[in-house]
């Protein structure tokens, strides 16, 4: 049976719409609390995230912050938490996403429960803590390690992030010890699997690195299957005074999700954070990015690549903030756009007076490859201290008619020539991933993307 | 080295041209040989560079009239890259960077879209290294440039020198040199030189645009033509260089005036 026409009209009041996304909140937060984590252990915690969760709405695109981004398909789908735990995943399934270098240090959730028969953390170093929240928050001993750092990051009250607060059930632990560098990164991948209802998984990432300590962590997002998804993840990284971590975030989900995603980074002084955020996958993905430097002389390196195509939308909301001297920090967000395909990009930069002597460039690079591709950017710095070097600037082009007939002249026919040059507008960023078999499948990936 | 009973490599016919409705080229007429040098000089604006790039096939220059012959085959018709696979190289003057393709990448693709036109296998990689390593002493590069992206971050030296390795590498038959000697050092310049020289044969032929009479000290030119307002207006042994060097353009560009006045 076919809709009456006139009912995709139907215009809605401001109050009636403003109704509904509140509805569709609560519902959403309804749905996640059956399982929740902080509910049954922190209950603290879960009441606080709960009653933020009631204070907000939905955000609309009269929200500053979501001008861009309209969510209001989301409504047209409801989501719910996982009736039954699927065993539909096994070993074969995930040939695909496993990274050889992770063997013995990947970490599987399953639409965000934390799945041991899939995971391999055997073989780490002692001292190391990698595992699922619950099973780690059941040794007494570890408790009060874990309460001063889980759900801690500013940020934490915007309203997927508290929504994920009040209602994940599970989350990844990484625990790396002062001194303690680890030589095999660990690969945290979350998978989402259909179920018999459109389904909401909220998966969450707790990492603390202690002073003097190293890591080279891949957060991974992906689909098993096309089906309806809503995934909203949050990911929490702390580092101690002189640690380094090197961060790949990897979104590659199924072509019908949705993906809101934080991460919400804490440095010390003296620590190096880097990020390689890849967005590939869902129809629309926003990725909250907030890094806050506590110390001197802390360095920050964002790197990003969203490439997207057909009707998808890709949005990064990053938020830098320097407070102490002698910070570094260097953004490089390139976003290739096809189709009817939307990127956003909005990076805030806060270089307040005491952050003197900051080092700060940010840029955004965008490649338009339809006329029909959108791009919104934003690159928002804000300076107040007096002695410092900033840098900041977004461009917006089509591949470049000279840099084709270079290669053209070389004997590259004009299709190769345009290959090659989407291919190294997106090495440029890929080829800063420090694990050799995801830059293979990400090249793959995007030289699959450009035929 | 004049070969006067060589084959025709290049032949240009009142070539006219024209860039966004404005004419740039007036009729250029212009043979090349096999193993023949030809130096094209002249003033900014003379046509120099318009006239490298409609050989190359850049697509925004219009050929409104005239014909271009190439190793007996009209040429124009031909899309840029089927031009190189034909055999014509141009050195740009302003090398184009590719950030994200390393240089190895880009010369083996290069390469290996000549191989495929010659109807041979593609190069294995190992063998490709080779290659290009025996290649990088023409221009006394160094194997850590194949790492970098294409000319990423090279000096102007560095672009160039580069240039010339793509030119070695595809071996064409006909090389057009677009200015390569201009912003460089005279260390660069000699080094350039030697390569371009080590590259030339009795079987090819290059074509060089200059400003200067400077890398004909190098490159010892066969023919040199002056060219002013679209056109060729005179060709003379390579002491007509050092004579523009002395006396500037005027001169012939009045006596220009005057040969076409009494005509």
């Amino acid at each position: 049976m076919s809709m009456p026409a006139s009912r995709d009209r139907e215009i809605v009041s401001p109050a009636q719409a403003a109704a509904d996304r509140d509805a569709y909140l609560l519902q959403l937060l309804q749905q996640v609390s059956r399982n929740s984590f902080a509910s049954s252990v922190l209950p603290k915690l879960g009441e606080t995230a709960t009653a933020l969760v009631h204070e907000q709405t939905l955000p609309s695109t009269r929200d500053e912050e979501w001008r861009f981004t309209d969510l209001s398909a989301l409504l047209q789908t409801p989501f719910r938490a996982l009736s039954s735990q699927p065993s539909a995943v096994s070993w074969d399934d995930l040939a695909a996403v496993t990274l050889p270098e992770t063997k013995t240090s990947r970490l599987v959730f399953v639409n965000g429960v934390y799945a041991p028969e899939l995971s391999a953390v055997s073989d780490l170093p002692d001292g190391v803590l990698v595992g699922g929240l619950v099973e780690v928050y059941a040794d007494p001993a570890l408790q009060p390690k874990i309460t001063p750092y889980l759900a801690q990051q500013s940020g934490s009250n915007e309203v997927f992030t508290a929504l994920n607060t009040a209602g994940f059930q599970d989350a990844a632990v990484v625990w790396v010890k002062p001194n303690q560098t680890l030589e095999h990164p660990i690969h945290i991948l979350f998978v989402s699997v259909a179920d018999d209802h459109p389904v909401i998984a909220q998966p969450r990432c707790l990492v603390i690195a202690e002073a003097n300590s190293g890591l080279t962590l891949v957060e991974d997002y992906w689909g098993l299957d096309e089906s309806d998804h809503l995934t909203n993840g949050v990911t929490e990284i702390w580092l101690e005074e002189n640690a380094q971590v090197n961060h790949s975030r990897i979104q590659r989900q199924g072509r019908a999700a949705f993906h809101i995603g934080k991460t919400a980074v804490s440095q010390a002084r003296d620590s190096r954070y880097t990020c390689n955020a890849i967005t590939l996958g869902a129809k629309l993905s926003r990725h909250n990015l907030d890094v806050f430097q506590s110390g001197e002389q802390t360095d920050t390196r964002l790197y990003g690549l969203s490439a997207i195509a057909h009707t998808q939308l890709a949005d990064t909301h990053s938020v830098m903030s320097l407070t102490k001297p002698h910070g570094s920090f260097e953004q490089l967000h390139k976003c290739i756009v096809d189709d009817r395909a939307h990127t956003v990009f909005n990076g805030k930069v806060f270089v307040p007076q005491e952050a003197q002597l900051t080092h700060a460039s940010q840029l955004n690079r965008n490649l338009m490859l339809s006329g029909k591709a959108r791009v919104d950017t934003k690159p928002q710095l804000e300076i107040v201290a007096d002695n410092v070097k900033c840098a900041h600037g977004a461009t917006v082009s089509q591949l470049e008619a000279d840099e084709v007939f270079y290669l053209q002249s070389r004997g590259i026919s004009q299709t190769q020539a345009q290959r090659l040059l989407i291919y190294g507008f997106a090495m440029e960023i890929i080829e800063k991933i420090p694990i050799s078999s995801l830059q293979e499948t990400l090249t793959e990936k995007i030289t699959e993307w450009t035929n | 080295m004049i070969n006067e009973n060589g084959d025709v490599i290049l032949s240009v016919s009142d070539l006219h041209a024209e860039v966004d409705g404005t004419e740039i080229l007036k009729g250029v007429n212009l043979q090349v040989k096999a193993g023949e040098i030809h130096a094209v000089m002249g003033l900014n604006g003379s046509g120099k560079s318009t006239l490298s790039k409609i050989l190359a096939g850049h697509p925004e220059y219009q050929v409104t009239h005239g014909e271009v012959i190439f190793q007996g085959q009209p040429l124009l018709e031909l899309e840029a890259h089927e031009r190189s696979l034909a055999g014509i190289f141009l050195a740009f003057q302003y090398p184009l960077e590719i950030p994200g393709v390393s240089n190895l990448d880009f010369l083996r693709v290069a390469y290996n879209a000549h191989r495929k036109a010659k109807g041979l296998d593609e190069i294995d990689v190992f063998d490709f290294d080779d290659l290009v390593a025996e290649k990088l002493d023409v221009v006394k590069m160094d194997a850590s440039f194949l790492e970098r992206s294409v000319n990423e971050g090279f000096s102007g030296g560095e672009k160039k020198r580069n240039e010339i390795l793509q030119m070695a590498l595809l071996e064409p038959q006909l090389a057009i040199l677009d200015e390569t000697d201009s912003g460089l050092d005279i260390d660069a310049l000699k080094t350039v030189a030697q390569g371009v020289n080590l590259l030339a044969t009795a079987d090819n032929a290059i074509v060089l645009i200059t400003h200067y009479q400077r890398l004909l000290n190098y490159i010892t030119p066969d023919y040199v033509h002056v060219m002013a307002d679209g056109q060729i207006i005179k060709t003379g042994p390579q002491e007509l260089a050092q004579e523009l060097e002395d006396r500037g353009y005027d001169w012939i560009l009045a006596d220009a005036k005057v040969e076409a006045a009494v005509s």
